[in-house]
């Protein structure tokens, strides 16, 4: 008996740190687009979902109820997945990328919801409410925990490489052309930067991650609906992750990532024993609570638990002439 | 024609109203504070379930009510403000939109708590037919009640902003702030008001969409994209322009499902709301001006 409650909580602790490390790696695509570029991209759960549907029409078996039927493996689903949505957010950021902050947002809202309007009533494609299930999940033959454990094992190599990849960029020049485009888009501009070119790189890269979660998500899951792109389980909740995390620091936006879905998660666990009634409600406790505790780090700690550090210094200062040096003191 | 001006053009009326109502507070926020406020829609929906609490507890009409309802929501409004928004009056205006984003859904889980998630309506049973004019037009009472309200409520807009002491701050505030803060606007009073505007009108709009449909917790959110579109379309920060706006949204939606050509629905109603957002995004991508050519913020 407490040997199965020992697997119970080891199979939940695995769950939990999978859909922490899924999360991740969208929230590092927020943060390149909006930590590293600045643009407020509000429509995360559009992209989510059009990852996640590419990745599961793409390997489910052939079926009459929806489109697809290739069988393919799953790496190929997981390329093809950020490959799409990379292309989606290119065609979504060359109409809208010019746009200041919140027109951006309210734009990427509408791209988002009528994404969602068109997996509703596209029957034919996507079993329109009904969603896509029997969606294979990788090493899901093995016993338990094991199977889990490897899943869990792919989604760490994901979050690495996503990891290492925006650690990299962002260390890079390119990473300081579009830290100083997000700080002064006019004085980048002015020293001959590509505006509107990078910000559009930092929107097409951004996609395609949150378009690689969607599609680990719904390979966890084994299932994708329509309701699985809520504006709220996935924009808002990736947007609360980086803020609390530290918004411009990658490691922050995992760490946001692991902190607020564990949090989200352990007090589900928590509502679940209530009775049924108070379970239903309680879920509404939680979200208030979560909503209020990003407006208190908001105004208390605007920075977020890991706040951005400034790039390390290139180690070509002797290339500055000495006159441009500040004086010495007399 | 008949049948078009029954089931196309009066819904379309009749839904103009309510984004027109969402549409006016979204603009003058921006206008006065800059920022797009997205907490909007769950205001919509809190007015409509303060309505709600009035009618079930106190057995008000639900015409009685709507300006209890009015007056409770510009409160509320005014309480979040302070709490939530004024810390950010200095900071960059993405504090002020991610904050109402928090907002947003801080005041949905509230109400959810509180009435849990079923669907909720104002009429305990009965139906009133529709009234018939001229024989042909068919119109429902509420709807009449709706289109005549927001007149109403337009026109006293409109006598408040171009006469009132407080109506001409509101604009000097909108079109210059730093010039009304030194000539003496007292601004945090402006912002007060705009509030308790903004919340009113709201409210109005939730209470109206009630009465025209049902009450489900999510009515707000899913109105709040069409009323940015109006409140876009109309050209951000005028009033006037939220309220044509509003009625070209609503039209434009309702409309894209009649049989202009052939038999069958020029677009399948599942996309209904698509018109809007689409119409939302080109608008912002080809004429962020609005259709007037009003100013765009920077």
């Amino acid at each position: 008996m407490s040997g199965d409650l020992a697997l119970g909580l080891f199979l939940y602790a695995i769950s939990l740190l999978t859909m922490a490390g899924i999360y991740g790696v969208i929230a590092i695509g927020l943060n390149i687009q909006w930590g590293f570029t600045g643009l407020f991209n509000a429509g995360i759960a559009g992209f989510f979902a059009i990852g996640a549907y590419v990745s599961a029409i793409l390997t489910t078996t052939l079926t009459p109820s929806h489109l697809g039927g290739l069988n393919l493996p799953f790496p190929v689903g997981l390329l093809a997945a950020a490959a799409v949505t990379g292309v989606v957010g290119y065609l979504v950021g060359r109409l809208c990328i010019r746009l200041r902050s919140d027109y951006l947002a309210i734009a990427t809202i509408g791209v988002a919801e009528i994404f969602r309007l068109i997996l509703k009533n596209e029957i034919w494609a996507t079993n329109g409410p009904r969603g896509i299930s029997n969606i294979p999940r990788p090493f899901e033959m093995w016993s338990q925990p094991w199977s889990q454990l490897a899943f869990l094992a792919v989604v760490a190599i994901v979050v690495l490489i996503a990891y290492w990849l925006a650690e990299r960029a962002g260390n890079s020049p390119w990473g300081r052309v579009m830290r100083s485009i997000r700080d002064n888009e006019t004085a980048a501009a002015a020293i001959g930067k590509n505006v509107i070119g990078f910000r559009l790189q930092g929107f097409v890269i951004g996609s395609a991650l949150m378009g690689l979660g969607g599609a680990l998500a719904a390979h966890f899951f084994k299932f994708i609906g329509p309701e699985a792109t809520e504006p709220l389980m996935t924009t808002f909740l990736v947007w609360v992750m980086l803020i609390i995390g530290g918004s411009g620091n990658n490691r922050g936006a995992l760490i946001g990532a692991l902190a607020v879905w564990t949090l989200w998660s352990a007090t589900e666990l928590l509502t679940s024993q209530l009775p049924p009634e108070w379970a239903v409600r309680a879920t509404f406790l939680r979200i208030f609570l979560i909503g209020l505790g990003l407006q208190i780090v908001l105004q208390r700690f605007s920075n977020g638990l890991l706040p951005e550090r400034p790039p390390k210094s290139t180690g070509d200062e002797h290339l500055i002439p000495a006159q441009q040096k500040a004086p010495p003191a007399e | 024609m008949v049948e078009f001006i029954n089931f196309y053009l009066i819904p379309g009326l009749v839904l103009g109203c309510m984004y027109a109502l969402g549409a006016i507070g979204v603009s003058l926020l921006f206008g006065i504070l800059r920022f797009a406020h997205f907490a909007h829609g769950d205001i919509i929906t809190l007015g409509a379930y303060f309505a709600l609490l009035l009618v079930t507890a106190l057995g008000l009409p639900i015409l009685l009510a709507l300006p209890v309802a009015m007056i409770l929501v510009a409160i509320t409004s005014v309480g979040i403000d302070r709490a939530f928004y004024k810390p950010f009056r200095k900071s960059p205006t993405i504090y002020l939109v991610i904050a109402s984003f928090g907002v947003a859904l801080m005041v949905r889980s509230l109400v959810q708590l509180a009435w849990g998630v079923k669907v909720e309506s104002y009429s305990t049973g009965g139906f009133t037919p529709p009234l018939i004019l001229f024989d042909t037009l068919r119109i429902a009472e509420k709807h009449m009640w709706i289109v005549g309200l927001t007149i109403v409520l337009v026109v006293a807009l409109h006598y408040f902003l171009s006469r009132s002491k407080l109506g001409k701050a509101m604009r000097a505030m909108a079109d210059e702030p730093d010039l009304a803060q030194v000539s003496g606007i007292p601004t945090e009073k402006v912002v007060r008001y705009t509030w308790i505007i903004g919340g009113g009108l709201a409210a109005t709009a939730g209470v109206f969409l009630g009465m025209d449909t049902q009450l489900h917790t999510n009515m707000g959110w899913d109105l709040l994209l069409p009323v940015f579109a109006a409140a876009i379309l109309g050209g951000i920060g005028s009033p006037y322009g939220a309220v044509a706006g509003g009625l070209v949204i609503g039209m434009a939606e309702e409309l894209s499902s009649y049989p202009w050509i052939g038999d069958a629905p020029l677009l399948s109603p599942g996309y209904k709301t698509g018109v809007a957002f689409a119409l939302m995004v080109a608008l912002l991508i080809w004429r962020p001006s609005g259709l007037f050519r009003g100013r765009v913020f920077t």
